[in-house]
């Protein structure tokens, strides 16, 4: 029952990748492809924890943090960049 | 056996919640109108899906699998709503506009005085 219900969320996630995908390809302004790099983030944290749970390993984990600390940065910097002009003054 | 029904339940209402986040993200009109469904939906969805992996590491006594996901949420969820409000500051700045619509305006009592 496990493995139907993580391949199910596998597929949920993987298609909400490619919206993701959608959305930063056609996106008519910089914002739009900015939240669709942070919701890309996001995803990607979720399938990394899908990807541990299936193979039963600690450290997908580890990358799952990393990323989550890194995207965040990410988008604080992205928006910042947008509001201002440059990142470091 | 209980778990697992638990485990399945949090991990299908997680990836359901994240898709319908994203499916908002591309199929809403307007910038602002966009920001809500990754804001809050996939959150959401994200934080049931590090849940029912924080089950499944309590259930299968290994804690280096229970702890990180815990962590992991109390840290997307402080971070998520502070990008969402930069990005949302970018956007006026970028004199993006909302398409939605207005609630009625009333008539003002006083005309304004004129200069």
């Amino acid at each position: 029952m496990l493995d139907i219900a993580l391949n199910v969320a596998f597929a949920a996630i993987t298609l909400a990748m490619v919206l993701n995908l959608y959305r930063l390809v056609k996106g008519p302004d910089l914002a739009d492809r900015a939240i669709s790099l942070d919701t890309l983030y996001v995803n990607a944290i979720a399938i990394v924890i899908l990807l541990g749970l299936r193979f039963h390993t600690g450290i997908f984990f580890e990358a799952a943090l990393i990323i989550a600390m890194l995207g965040f940065i990410s988008t604080v910097a992205f928006a910042k960049y947008l509001e201002r002009g440059n990142i470091i003054e | 056996m209980i778990t697992d029904v638990i485990i399945s339940a949090l991990l299908i209402f997680g990836a359901a919640l994240a898709l319908i986040g994203s499916l908002g993200l591309a199929k809403l009109p307007d910038f602002f109108m966009r920001l809500h469904g990754p804001s809050k939906a996939t959150t959401l969805g994200l934080g049931s899906i590090l849940i029912a992996a924080a089950v499944y590491g309590l259930s299968s006594d290994t804690l280096g699998i229970a702890a990180r996901p815990i962590l992991i949420t109390f840290f997307l969820f402080i971070t998520t709503p502070v990008s969402a409000h930069l990005l949302a500051r970018a956007a006026i700045r970028h004199r993006l506009y909302s398409q939605a619509e207005l609630p009625p305006q009333r008539e003002p009592k006083h005309e304004p005085p004129q200069r």
